[in-house]
């Protein structure tokens, strides 16, 4: 078996012994085993890297036939090529950092050992989404994790209303999923096949604006809408935080919901074939960005704050791919997932010492109390800010600069969002670690640093969001672009069907300017936000005492109330007026017609049953049996001959 | 010789029982499960030792002056639904281990008698063997749900029955024409004839036997008697309506409509196929605000077998590829949750899911069992109910994409309304009803731990059923478009 088969082997094994074992396997062995089984992933991607850097080749390795009907053959089977390797790397490195963290975070729940499977499957998910070669598979592990999703937000179960965030991600996800469905089954009907190779090769010989391919990536972009949380699909993730933390950090922040940029990238030559779709994933992109960078400046919930601040990010990430810069859109993927990652379990770990508060509005003056956890918060912020030489900085001037190249109104949108993340990020951290200690006596009696098995991974994590940013150095600067260079080879397609594809126009001097700009306008928004929340002067009101535009911006413009009435409310109407006005009295009254014609006989059977021996019960089953198949057969028969006059 | 045999066990089975009335309750099952257990070692046999090369077939002389055989046949298709019943009824009579019934023997009898006709219908050569079996399959399970069935059961198992003999009216009259015609009652012959006659006399047998088969699935709007007969009758026979005689209608499509009148398919199938999704979208919704959870699995089984007639309508290999893998993961997880149900009412007496909640709390196994299951109904990749579901939904597609598309709401409908049960029932907080629900054991793990396993192996391993159908049914496909 090859080392690339046991990549999402380990976990799938993980998730066996302590989804069966739970309860039986004590706590002291479940979470080495979760974690051990996501380092040998990793340990298993570091080899398969190396064998793919022996070539550069993708390596292709098919584990068995899974679905074949006529000439379709669907393969459960592998591809680890650039694309995938780097997806391997952030998955399972972040992801065995997760499962570290989650020792310590979740050690005293009483579903730890079941908490450490979930885990597992979840990555197990992940890894068959970004490993599978070809789009089955991807859809596999694509509705795995919404299965874990699930699993995970509605992990404490008790709780009815983490159940039903747990289900409306299940659900909305499942409206993004139709439409990748649909998307596949465009893509079998039109190209035979599912396989990446045999779909992009003959994807080349198609020209750019075809209706078909605008069709098939219209339709994959749903899928990917609903995974990756853009509008009109997103209110799911902010409800998500319904689960534990470390879940929001692995699946709500640094993998799962990066999978529709996934998608994209991974069938750029369908999306570069389709400029119109690009420039709706663009829109799409700017208005997600804008729209969920304004809901995050009113929350005070740390981890709602973050999980608009997920929902913007993605939407600059599906810019970037949406102007044809999928490399900057995955370079923004692999950066958020080290400042967001760090960001989330930071947040956990704040609250975990503030024993479960989340509301920044009783938080404050944390700085000197949880020193770690605050130092590595920070960094995270100044990360997501966009300030230099972090890493957000480089992901997110380089879209910004392929958005001002492709069109200024939505430059200036961008820039204006990523002013807004600056500032809310630090109202965040105000709030939260300047000041004075706003909530009870008791809390600051347990104020406390986390665990190291908590710790050690913020401080990782902070190490890469420092220096993360440095795989893909401006073009000004000098210095190599290793992320460009090492995914050149994914990009053959689009190049194929565009020789203008991956072309740098932008100009030395321009991109001077539009960093300076960027640069200086989140240390503007930081300046502001230290002006008003700097040493929590203004501790945001209570909720009751919200009022104005800021209330229906801090009730997320009541979006979830209008798609409850636009969609559910609805559905339940037709639903009760099915079973209370339909069933009755349509298709059952013309039933009853015809049951009144038989009620004689009706009468008859019941006098029958009321009294019925068994014996007398048998005779009659063999008595139809008789009149049905012999007499009714054979009777009918000779009076039809007869009367039709055949001998 | 095989033939013979699947059905002379059950056969014999329920007569030993019937001669056996009034001994011990606890031998007649141990008779039942061994009967059904000796019967599913024959069908798993035949299911390991298939080839498509050799077709198995025996013929005997019925009603010889008519050239009326009893001629059975084993082919891919057959073979998957002999596999089918074969794995489902020593699963249905173990369900009922725990509990006692009045007339025991007959309980039993009557179920190893719906058994042998089942197997009956899924092997007939002959069309008026097919009538034959498919009739008789019926009538012990009507005796099942009305004698042994709830306080309403023999008013509701009255409709039932009289829905399906309407039905089987108009098969009647479709067999009887088509053997006229004919002068053969073999199926293989029929087919050869029916390329000659005319259109109308096609769209005729067309309607004819798509009523018949309709009502029997159900499809709109001939479903009003299932949602009430599968709540009022006893477990055991819901499970054989759902998991096995449903299952009859959409073979006698595959097996019967579509060869039979290719002309009338194309000609009125798009009519059939839009009601049977109409049907799948209409039972879904309906669903989604179910409180009694066995009607609620009744409204989902509905739209699922409107989605596998609209597969097959669809005359595309994806769509009766995915029809018939469906059949079987659909009849299995049928079994399953109607068992969990069953479970739930023995441990709460109630199906309620206003007061229902927290189960999952005391029951870490059955939460485990119920969620693959679960799963499965939701067509999760990997599970059972995926590959047919995505195949069915293909077929649909390339058939129509606009149809394909409405028909695909059902991955987002079927999630809504199955989560909602598992959210309502197992989550949440426990109540007085609840509080003391005790974990699942003994029989009752017997049960769910084969079609759990079978949820997940059908879902990794798809090609092993599709392997063996596949031929059979581009043979048939060659009929229907020459």
């Amino acid at each position: 078996m090859s080392i690339i088969t046991l990549i999402p082997l380990f976990p799938l094994i993980g998730f066996l012994i302590n989804g069966l074992g739970f309860r039986k396997i004590p706590t002291s062995l479940a979470g080495p085993i979760g974690v051990g089984a996501s380092l040998l992933s990793f340990i298993g991607t570091v080899i398969a890297y190396t064998q793919l850097t022996e070539t550069n080749q993708p390596i292709l390795i098919n584990v068995f036939d899974w679905i074949t009907v006529g000439s379709l053959q669907i393969n459960f089977s592998f591809q680890i090529d650039q694309l995938s390797i780097i997806m391997l790397f952030v998955i399972t490195g972040v992801g065995t950092l997760i499962h570290m963290y989650s020792m310590g975070y979740m050690h005293d729940d009483e579903g730890y050992g079941k908490f450490m499977a979930f885990l597992n499957l979840f990555l197990f998910s992940m890894l068959l989404l970004v490993m599978g070669s070809n789009y089955i598979v991807m859809f596999i592990g694509w509705e795995g994790v919404g299965l874990c999703s699930y699993l995970l937000i509605g992990f404490w179960n008790k709780n009815t209303e983490y159940g039903n965030a747990a289900r409306k991600a299940f659900i909305m996800n499942r409206i993004g999923d139709l439409g990748f469905l649909i998307g596949i089954f465009l893509i079998i009907l039109n190209f035979g096949s599912v396989e990446y190779t045999e779909v992009f090769e003959k994807a080349k010989g198609l020209t750019v604006g075809d209706s078909t391919i605008i069709a098939i990536t219209g339709f994959l972009f749903i899928g990917a809408m609903g995974k990756s949380a853009q509008i009109p699909l997103y209110t799911w993730l902010p409800d998500a935080m319904a689960g534990p933390t470390p879940v929001s950090a692995l699946i709500h922040a640094a993998t799962m919901v990066t999978s529709g940029i996934y998608m994209i990238i991974r069938s750029n030559i369908l999306y570069t074939l389709a400029p119109e779709t690009l420039e709706f994933v663009a829109w799409i992109g700017v208005a997600t960005a804008v729209f969920a960078a304004t809901i995050g400046i009113f929350q005070n919930d740390i981890k709602k704050v973050l999980a608009y601040s997920t929902v913007s990010q993605l939407g600059y990430m599906f810019m970037g791919l949406g102007v044809s810069a999928y490399t900057s859109g995955f370079f923004h993927v692999i950066t958020h997932a080290f400042f967001k990652a760090l960001l989330f379990l930071a947040a956990g770990s704040v609250i975990h010492a503030m024993s479960g508060e989340q509301d920044i509005r009783r938080m404050g003056g944390l700085w000197s109390k949880i020193k770690i956890t605050a130092i590595t918060f920070l960094i995270g912020t100044i990360a997501i800010s966009g300030v230099f030489p972090l890493a957000g900085f480089f992901s997110k001037d380089e879209i910004l600069a392929h958005v001002y190249e492709h069109n200024k109104l939505m430059w200036v949108l961008a820039l204006i969002g990523s002013m807004m993340t600056a500032f809310y990020m630090f109202r965040l951290f105000f709030l939260t670690f300047t000041g004075s200690f706003r909530g009870t006596h008791e809390q600051e009696h347990h104020l406390h640093e986390s665990p190291a098995s908590m710790t050690i991974p913020l401080m990782v994590l902070a190490v890469f969001s420092f220096v993360g940013g440095f795989i893909g150095m401006p073009e000004v600067f000098h210095a190599p672009h290793l992320l460009a260079d090492f995914l050149n080879p994914i990009y053959e397609g689009s190049k194929a069907v565009n020789p203008e594809f991956g072309a740098h126009p932008v100009e030395h001097s321009t991109e001077w300017m539009l960093m300076g700009i960027s640069l200086g306008a989140a240390l503007i928004a930081i300046f502001i936000a230290y002006t008003r929340f700097g040493g929590s002067k203004n501790v945001p009101v209570e909720d009751s005492e919200i009022t104005g535009v800021q209330k229906v911006i801090y009730n997320k413009y009541y979006i979830d109330e209008v798609y409850w009435a636009i969609f559910v409310n609805p559905v339940k109407s037709l639903s009760n007026f099915f079973v209370n006005v339909f069933e009755p009295k349509g298709f059952d009254a013309i039933v009853r017609g015809v049951g009144n014609m038989v009620n004689s006989f009706s009468n008859l059977t019941r006098r029958l049953q009321a009294g019925g021996t068994g014996f007398y019960l048998f005779a009659m089953v063999i008595g139809i049996t008789i009149i049905l198949g012999i007499n009714l057969g054979y009777q009918v028969l000779e009076t039809i001959k007869a009367f039709v006059g055949i001998k | 010789m095989l033939a013979l045999i699947l059905i002379l066990i059950p056969l014999i089975g329920s007569l030993l029982l019937f001669l056996l009335r009034g001994s011990n309750a606890g031998v007649s099952k141990n008779i039942a499960l061994l009967t059904s257990l000796i019967e599913f070692a024959v069908a798993a046999y035949a299911f390991i030792t298939f080839d498509s090369q050799t077709l198995i077939e025996i013929k005997y002389a019925w009603m010889k002056d008519l050239k009326i055989n009893f001629h059975l046949g084993i082919d891919g298709i057959s073979l998957l639904m002999i596999a089918l019943t074969g794995f489902l009824v020593p699963l249905i009579v173990l369900s009922t281990f725990k509990y006692s019934y009045k007339k025991t023997e007959s309980f039993y009898s009557l179920i190893l008698l719906a058994q042998a006709a089942l197997m009956g219908v899924f092997m007939a050569k002959d069309i008026f063997l097919f009538y034959f079996f498919y009739e008789v399959a019926l009538i012990p399970v009507y005796f099942l749900a009305a004698i042994w069935g709830g306080v309403n059961a023999p008013r509701i198992t009255f409709k039932m029955f009289v829905y399906t003999m309407f039905g089987s009216l108009f098969m009647l009259v479709a067999v009887v024409y088509l053997y006229i015609k004919a002068s053969t009652a073999n199926i293989q012959e029929l087919y050869t004839a029916a390329k000659f006659l005319s259109p109308t006399s096609q769209n005729l047998l067309f309607w004819a036997f798509f009523i018949a088969f309709a009502i029997k699935m159900p499809v709109l709007p001939f479903h009003t008697w299932q949602p009430d007969t599968y709540s009022e009758s006893p477990t055991a026979a819901t499970m054989l309506l759902s998991g096995l005689l449903s299952k009859m209608g959409v073979y006698g499509l595959i097996r019967i409509l579509l060869p039979l009148a290719p002309i009338g398919l194309s000609n009125y199938g798009m009519i059939a196929m839009v009601l049977s999704i109409i049907g799948l979208i209409y039972g879904s919704v309906i669903a989604i605000q179910q409180n009694n959870i066995k009607r609620l699995i009744a409204y989902s089984s509905f739209a699922h077998m409107g989605l596998m007639a609209a597969g097959v309508l669809s005359g595309t290999l994806s769509g009766i590829q995915g029809a018939l893998l469906q059949m079987v993961a659909h009849g299995i997880n049928a079994v399953g949750l109607f068992f969990i149900v069953k479970i739930m009412y023995d441990r709460t007496n109630t199906r309620d899911l206003n007061s229902l909640g927290g189960i999952t709390q005391n029951t870490p196994a059955l939460s485990i069992y119920f969620m693959i299951i679960m799963l499965g109904s939701v067509a999760l990749p990997l599970t059972n109910g995926f590959v047919g579901e995505f195949l069915l939904l293909k077929g649909v597609f390339d058939k129509n994409a606009w149809l394909g598309g409405i028909a695909g709401l059902t991955i987002i409908l079927g999630a809504v309304y199955m989560l909602r049960m598992m959210q309502r029932s197992m989550f949440g907080e426990r109540n007085a009803v609840t509080s003391e629900f005790s974990d699942v054991k003994g029989t009752e793990i017997a049960v769910l731990l084969p079609i759990a396993a079978v949820v997940l192996l059908m879902g990794i391993f798809p090609n092993v059923f599709l392997k063996i159908t596949e031929p059979a049914v581009n043979s048939l496909l060659q009929l229907i478009h020459p």
